[in-house]
């Protein structure tokens, strides 16, 4: 943060003349609808249609530093000082009106952006638009406490406001960073070595002497070629002889062995007392694995940089503007002031998917080739280079003592979820979120979370959810696997142990979606078992309630399809019904992907899955259908969507294939090859 | 290549839109997805895997469905290129994007122009296709945003539409 400046009301709202509203915020649009939210938000508390309202966000020096956009926060966190700016905004216009009308400001009110006169013999005609009463702006600071509308008095928050970016984005005219061009500019393709960390030994330049105008562009480890056209550009990449030396991965098949045998200091944390357990007690053990996951983004990263003698400015679409100017001006070596990062939204990214990687190699190159450059990664690149999605493993112990669960202990070992670049950044790291929902939110009395984070085989980032989607796939399998030995319908000893109001909530809601009864979660249609499984979770221990049952089908031959995902979902106050709605479809979609499909795989040099059939996201036909229950709460904080259904999902689905086939599917992809492993070790009478 | 009466210059003319365009005819194997963006600055055609596995770079050629990113500038060359800018206001496209509208069938939106495209190709072959058939249709199309179900009804609300349009 720079200190003081975010406190001025300039610093977030802008109105022009004409009575245009320019929004400043430090959050970005992923692609998650948030633009159009944060304009709801302003239309209420300022009083202004959102149609007059542009959004502006993630520029450094022109908006605020808000900090990354990331873990949900978004509506969270970002929002309230934005609704803040806003309503001091609106308070300022209203006692500028008054001392211009000479009256006082009980007087007054606003309406669609102007301020008007709501009693006396001239209230009809007397109106101030808000660019009329703007003059060179507000020069206050944000109220620490204004006067926020009332939930009742909402006209846009709580409606489903159209997306603004939605026509641009459907007639093929919006501006994605892939589409962002500068006049003068070279295209940029890196080269890749054969192997992870393998350096580059000799380069032969006169292998790409053919593609007119193309050099080679050598900076540390950075390999590159740029040229003044994209193609040859890209065939002189992909035709350049480079001889490479060493490098390397080691077994993937020990990637989990690896995850606890590795050197790493265990954060325990302790909840309740400490209980004795009983020779009667029923103790029950389970190990789960989740695998490197790739955040897959549709549209690859890139990013146009334009490095000059005196300063910087590089257009990509980063997270956190901010932290990457930071970033790009000590490489630089650059003032901050002198860098300028400008967010223009790309494909979604999910987390850190290799965008501000990009943003930092077309900082290198431009200031190499002394040119603006545009760098784009390929599909290939980012599959088999973006920082991944890290594996983890969880060891659950439970014990139960009449139908109660008296103890609980998830051990997880995982490597950081946040992208450490470079030794010194090491020291940062260590135990980032891998431990998200390690902790339950049951009531049970002894509650101990044992994590470990090791160094990664690849290198790893946040992916949507971070440690949230492990945990609860562990949690909320192993809390399906108490209750059957307990002898207990999932659904009501998950009530059993929840005191909290809003939990029991979503969990009955979602179970009223399938008509749940106890012991009516089995039955078969022709050749196909299928099962009901159920899940729930509060994101991160203080955010968004979800409740999720999955109806799962199982062929013969061991494949897993989910028919149908039903949903209870409470994020407190929704800003945009069917913007909440699209989140928690994508996000069942998308997690119903990665809980079926989705593993890296990779050999002794490096990642091999590198297309879309190696590494297979789901596709039309495999999607579930989606019903959703959301419990609006305006009286309560907004809480962030765009992770929760992500975590409940894997989980759903696990207990649906439990439900239909006895089989306890423990490791993640259920493919075929996994529900055939677990049948064999469920023949054996094996439980891990 | 070899022998085409159009690629004797340097420059090469395609039919894009309904317009006859001039380009660089001096990799007649370059794919049509960078002919596209970069030399005609239509940019709607994503580029994307570059192997035809996610049908971001979908165009038309003479009304058929194909991939830009594995289509080159030679194999266009006596054929018409319809891409999403030039869809216009044909009654399906409208149709589509009305009804884009209505579902808010969206999030990041990086498929969505391919996914406009072959919406469109599906619904002048089939003016009425259940929603097995419009998810077999997009099959060969991506979405990481998991936004299928809205597209799916998407097509059939464009399909009503179309039925109902005088």
């Amino acid at each position: 943060m720079n200190g003081t400046p975010e406190l001025l009301v300039d610093r977030w709202i802008a109105i022009d003349r004409d009575g245009g509203v320019r929004v400043l915020v430090g959050k970005v649009d992923l692609g998650t609808g948030i633009r159009t939210a944060f304009a709801q938000i302003v239309a209420d508390e300022l009083d202004v249609p959102p149609e007059r309202i542009t959004v502006v966000e993630g520029r450094t020096g022109i908006t605020p530093d808000q900090g990354s956009t990331v873990g949900s926060q978004s509506l969270q966190s970002g929002a309230p000082p934005l609704r803040a700016a806003a309503a001091t905004a609106r308070a300022v216009l209203l006692r500028r009106a008054a001392q211009r009308l000479g009256v006082t400001v009980d007087r007054l009110d606003t309406r669609d952006g102007a301020v008007i006169l709501i009693d006396g013999p001239h209230a009809a005609a007397t109106s101030l638009s808000y660019g009329e009463l703007v003059g060179d702006g507000f020069g206050c600071e944000v109220d620490a406490l204004p006067a926020l509308r009332a939930p009742s008095a909402y006209r846009w928050v709580g409606h489903s406001t159209p997306r603004v970016d939605l026509p641009a984005k459907a007639h093929g005219t919006f501006t994605y960073v892939q589409d962002v061009a500068v006049p003068g500019m070279l295209h940029v393709r890196i080269v890749r070595p054969p192997a992870v960390g393998a350096h580059c030994a000799d380069v032969d330049a006169a292998s790409i002497q053919r593609f007119a105008g193309t050099r080679i562009v050598h900076e540390g480890e950075l390999l590159a070629v740029a040229g003044p056209e994209q193609w040859s550009t890209a065939e002189a990449a992909r035709a350049l002889a480079v001889q490479w030396t060493g490098g390397g991965l080691p077994d993937e098949r020990d990637t989990f062995d690896r995850l606890r045998d590795a050197a790493g200091d265990p954060v325990v944390t302790r909840a309740g007392a400490a209980i004795e357990v009983l020779a009667t007690d029923a103790t029950c053990e389970a190990d789960y694995r989740w695998p490197f996951q790739s955040h897959a983004s549709l549209g690859p990263p890139c990013a146009v940089a334009d490095v000059r003698k005196d300063g910087a400015t590089i257009w990509c679409s980063s997270q956190g503007v901010y932290a990457l100017r930071a970033r790009l001006a000590a490489q630089l070596g650059f003032d901050d002031d002198a860098v300028r990062v400008v967010y223009v939204e790309g494909s979604g990214c999910f987390g850190d998917n290799g965008s501000d990687d990009a943003a930092a190699q077309a900082a290198t190159i431009s200031r190499s080739v002394g040119a603006p450059v545009r760098l784009q990664w390929s599909a290939a690149e980012q599959l088999g280079w973006d920082p991944k999605g890290p594996a983890m493993c969880s060891e659950l112990r439970g014990v139960v003592r009449e139908g109660r669960i008296v103890a609980w202990e998830h051990d997880v070992w995982t490597p950081p979820h946040l992208h450490l670049r470079g030794a010194g950044a090491r020291a940062l790291g260590g135990a980032v979120a891998g431990d998200r929902n390690a902790a339950v939110d049951y009531d049970v009395p002894q509650r101990v979370v044992v994590h470990v984070a090791p160094h990664a085989d690849l290198e790893t980032s946040a992916f949507r959810s971070l440690g949230a989607a492990h945990n609860v796939f562990a949690n909320e399998s192993f809390v399906d696997e108490l209750a059957h030995v307990a002898g207990a319908d999932p659904l009501a000893f998950r009530l059993d142990h929840l005191s909290d109001a809003r939990a029991r909530d979503v969990l009955e809601r979602a179970a009223d979606l399938v008509a749940w009864r106890a012991g009516e979660h089995a039955w078969t249609y022709g050749a196909l078992r299928c099962g009901l499984g159920i899940a729930f979770a509060r994101y991160n221990g203080h955010g968004a309630y979800v409740a999720a049952v999955a109806t799962c089908t199982i062929a013969e031959d061991g494949a897993v399809g989910v028919r149908e995902l039903a949903i209870a979902h409470d994020c407190g106050l929704v800003v945009n019904p069917d913007g909440l709605r699209n989140q928690i479809e994508g996000n069942a979609i998308q997690a119903t992907s990665r809980a079926l499909l989705e593993e890296v795989r990779f050999d002794r040099e490096r990642v091999t899955s590198t297309d879309w059939s190696a590494y297979p996201i789901l596709r039309f036909p495999a999607a579930p259908a989606v019903r959703i229950a959301v419990i609006d709460r305006p009286d309560q904080p907004a809480l962030g969507a765009g992770e929760p259904t992500t975590i409940v999902v894997a989980p759903a689905i696990a207990n649906a294939v439990f439900a239909a086939t006895g089989v306890r599917l423990r490791r993640v992809p259920f493919t075929k090859a996994r529900f055939v492993d677990a049948l064999a070790l469920f023949a054996e009478g094996i439980r891990r | 290549m070899i022998g085409h009466p159009a690629l004797a210059s340097d420059t090469a003319v395609l039919v894009v839109n309904g317009k006859a365009c001039v380009v660089s005819a001096a990799d007649p194997n370059k794919p049509l997805v960078f002919v596209l963006r970069d030399e005609l600055g239509l940019r709607g055609t994503k580029v994307s895997c570059g192997h035809g596995q996610c049908g971001a770079c979908a165009v038309l050629i003479d009304g058929v469905e194909a991939r830009a990113c594995t289509t080159a500038l030679v194999d266009v060359l006596d054929h018409e290129v319809t891409t999403v800018e030039g869809l216009g206001e044909s009654d399906i496209a409208c149709s589509l994007r009305d009804a884009i509208d209505v579902e808010q069938a969206s999030q990041c939106g990086y498929c969505l122009p391919g996914m406009v495209v072959a919406a469109t190709a599906l619904l002048a072959r089939n003016s009425d296709p259940s929603e097995e058939a419009i998810a077999d249709a997009l099959a060969p199309h991506l979405c990481r945003c998991g936004t299928y179900g809205r597209v799916v009804r998407t097509v059939r609300r464009a399909a009503h539409a179309g039925a109902v349009r005088p």
